[in-house]
């Protein structure tokens, strides 16, 4: 069973049109990219799946099933920005928020220690809200999110104004949860943390679908005809090359369509140049996103 | 457990927990009690008053006016003349002095000179001078009873009767408006103080995003519901405390002090309508907090707005003069009938005059279909503008969107 399913969803504010007949679905086990520049309607999105606001039309199903309160339960959502009850101890407000998810205390206090010790934010229980930092704070908000043990984490921009160490602990965790065949969806305006993290995308722009599907067949779709090259020796003209372009630190070698990397390789090796890197060139998720909007326009 | 349980437990919980709320709950109390051991310490502890004896002079061009010099702790010292007497006067010798004119007889004016600058004359100098002239004037002419009944004040007792002719049980008089008077402010105090920290905790919610994380466990209407009923609850524990330490804290202080505390009476029904009055004015005004709370863009926004209902809430203790004057004044039926002056109208009013059955009937009916009518809109503005921060919406914005919902 599919984890979501949004069906030709439309959403209007009295100035613009913020989604413009969106579809999409997510499976469960998978982490879903939901990307897009600011603005572009991927928080309006999701707050329609989350049941915060109606669509004007379409609809959107949660494991099957039209959200309501057995649903949300099955959900854990991170929103963009992030806050919690600056007075209630830590503890306190992990407990009071997944009650609110159909947990009963005392789960949520045990649960609340083991994720608390895993993140290693335990010394903070007690402590007031208040007193964290914005980096503790935000992982704070993440156990709230998935404490309840949720099958469906809709996560927003969460890497947003955290170091990398929490940043890294924060993938680590958005991978074990894909591990547990939990479905992840994870929305963001970097698109460079999505290519790390993400099986599958959807790009927004201007509340409509832009790419949609597989990261890596995406990324093949649009690879170009050209190697990456970093190498020891003199180069001299290669048969298939038609063009090159100096980098800081590399080449870029840009083949004829008949030559395959493969066979540039093959030459490279034979001619006894030393080769530090060698790489298909595949360009960015942002590149991606510049060449797709620049056609539309 | 139910999920409007939960919040209604969370809020009610985090609203008796603050320091403002448990200070507000126990100062009313403690205060009186804390006035009452002061007042019954210095009432025994101090032993009888020394009276200082006050010497003012006269001049008594009429003569005759030469008895009765002692008027209770004033002496009086009669001068020759009126050079004598202004003399003794800015000398320090005696601090004021009056002169019986020879023509006192046909035009009853008497002079008074002081070094003093006064906005009236005392009282108990008026009283002197009048008894010492009154008592000079009737002696040997009535019998000295008759002289003393003239010179006491009018002991005037008025008795209120029911229309079946028997004597009511409430008689009226300040005794009767001490406790709803300052119950009226404290229910004000007390229906503000919980709408604050309703639009307080909308506008923190709001504000943190955690109406997000909220929304995605719960519905409007729970989260609503749950607020309103917890916060409400708390107030209603604070009035009822309150309330419950009035007949406490009365017979404290009659049992001790006796007098005039023994002549305060809570009016009938005082408890029960202070309750129903504070639970349906609570239920408008944090129907009117959500709304305002929804559509500020901050707690602090949402604060600056509250008062323009709230204020509301004090008319009728601005006007309480007027009632106490002209208790049948009609703007008293537009404040008892009107639903947010109503609470602390009828309050007032029942320790005043009393509040007609219809008036009360009417008063609560109109109070019913306005909690109703602003209710339903709370909810409508609740569910567009909960979600938009930093954006204050314009009135027409407001009301287009409630029109459509």
């Amino acid at each position: 069973m599919l984890a979501v399913e949004v069906n030709h969803i439309v959403k209007s504010f009295t100035d613009k049109t913020a989604v413009d007949d969106l579809s999409f679905s997510v499976a469960q086990g998978e982490i879903f990219g939901l990307i897009g520049p600011n603005g572009a309607g991927k928080t309006t999105t999701i707050r329609m799946m989350m049941d915060i606001i109606k669509p004007d039309s379409g609809d959107v199903t949660i494991f099957g099933e039209k959200l309501g309160e057995a649903t949300k339960n099955k959900l854990g959502y991170l929103p963009e920005e992030r806050g919690l009850y600056k007075k209630l101890s830590v503890l306190e407000s992990i407990v009071y928020l997944a009650s609110l998810k159909g947990m009963d205390k005392q789960s949520a206090a045990e649960k609340a220690d083991e994720l608390l010790e895993k993140t290693g934010m335990l010394a903070t229980k007690s402590k007031k809200i208040e007193a964290l930092s914005r980096g503790m704070g935000q992982i704070i908000q993440f156990i709230v999110t998935i404490i309840h043990d949720p099958k469906l984490v809709v996560l927003d921009e969460p890497f947003a104004g955290l170091d990398p160490v929490n940043t890294e602990l924060l993938k680590s965790m958005c991978l074990e949860l894909r591990n547990q065949g939990k479905a992840v969806i994870f929305s963001t305006h970097q698109m460079n943390q999505v290519e790390e993290l993400c099986d599958r995308i959807l790009m927004v722009n201007n509340g409509q679908a832009v790419l949609y599907g597989d990261l890596s067949e995406i990324r093949s779709r649009y690879r170009g005809n050209s190697v990456l090259l970093d190498f020891e020796g003199k180069l001299g003209e290669l048969p298939g090359v038609t063009g090159k372009r100096q980098h800081k630190g590399y080449i870029e070698l840009i083949l004829d369509g008949k030559t395959t990397p493969k066979q540039l390789l093959e030459r490279l090796v034979s001619r006894g140049i030393v080769i530090n890197r060698f790489e298909v060139a595949t360009p960015s998720l942002n590149e991606i996103f510049l060449k797709e909007v620049g056609k539309k326009s | 457990m139910n999920k409007t349980l939960l919040i209604f437990r969370h809020e009610f919980r985090h609203a008796i927990k603050r320091k403002g709320f448990i200070i507000m709950t126990l100062i009313v109390p403690v205060l009186a009690l804390l006035a009452i051991g002061i007042f019954y310490f210095v009432s025994t502890g101090a032993g009888p008053a020394v009276v200082e004896t006050t010497t003012i002079g006269y001049v008594d061009e009429v003569g005759g006016f030469d008895q009765h010099t002692t008027q209770g702790n004033i002496e009086l010292v009669s001068f020759d003349t009126q050079d004598e007497a202004t003399a003794a006067l800015i000398n320090y010798d005696v601090p004021e002095y009056f002169v019986i004119p020879a023509d006192y007889t046909s035009t009853g004016v008497v002079n008074r000179y002081t070094l003093t600058r006064e906005l009236e004359t005392p009282q108990n100098i008026t009283t002197a001078i009048k008894n010492f002239l009154t008592s000079n004037l009737l002696t040997g002419e009535v019998p000295p009873e008759t002289i003393e009944l003239v010179e006491k004040p009018l002991a005037l007792v008025t008795t209120r009767l029911t229309e079946t002719g028997e004597v009511a049980t409430e008689q009226g008089g300040f005794g009767n408006l001490i406790i709803p008077g300052i119950f009226s402010l404290l229910l004000a105090l007390s229906l503000q103080l919980s709408c604050v920290y309703l639009v307080q905790g909308l506008g923190d919610e709001k504000e943190s995003r955690l109406i997000e994380v909220l929304l995605s466990s719960v519905n409007t209407r729970q989260l609503l519901v749950g607020k309103v009923l917890g916060l409400g609850t708390a107030g209603l524990v604070q009035v009822v405390v309150w309330l419950a330490s009035l007949p406490l804290l009365l017979n404290l202080a009659s049992s001790t002090l006796g007098g005039f505390f023994g002549a305060i009476q809570l009016p009938a029904n005082f408890i029960v309508l202070g309750i129903v009055y504070f639970i349906l004015g609570y239920a408008l005004l944090a129907a009117l907090s959500a709304g305002v709370g929804a559509i500020s863009p901050s707690a602090r926004e949402g604060q600056q707005l509250i008062p323009i209902f709230t204020l509301l809430l004090f008319v009728p203790l601005w006007f309480s003069s007027i009632l106490f004057v002209f208790p049948n004044n009609p703007l008293w039926k537009v404040l008892t009938i009107f639903p947010v002056t109503a609470p602390i109208a009828v309050m007032l009013r029942l320790g005043v005059t009393g509040v007609a059955a219809w008036e009360l009937a009417v008063s609560l009916a109109v109070m019913v279909l306005s909690i109703i009518l602003v209710m339903f809109l709370a909810i409508r503005a609740f569910r567009v503008y909960l979600l938009m921060y930093g954006k204050r919406p314009r009135w027409g914005e407001i009301i287009r969107s409630l029109k459509s919902g």
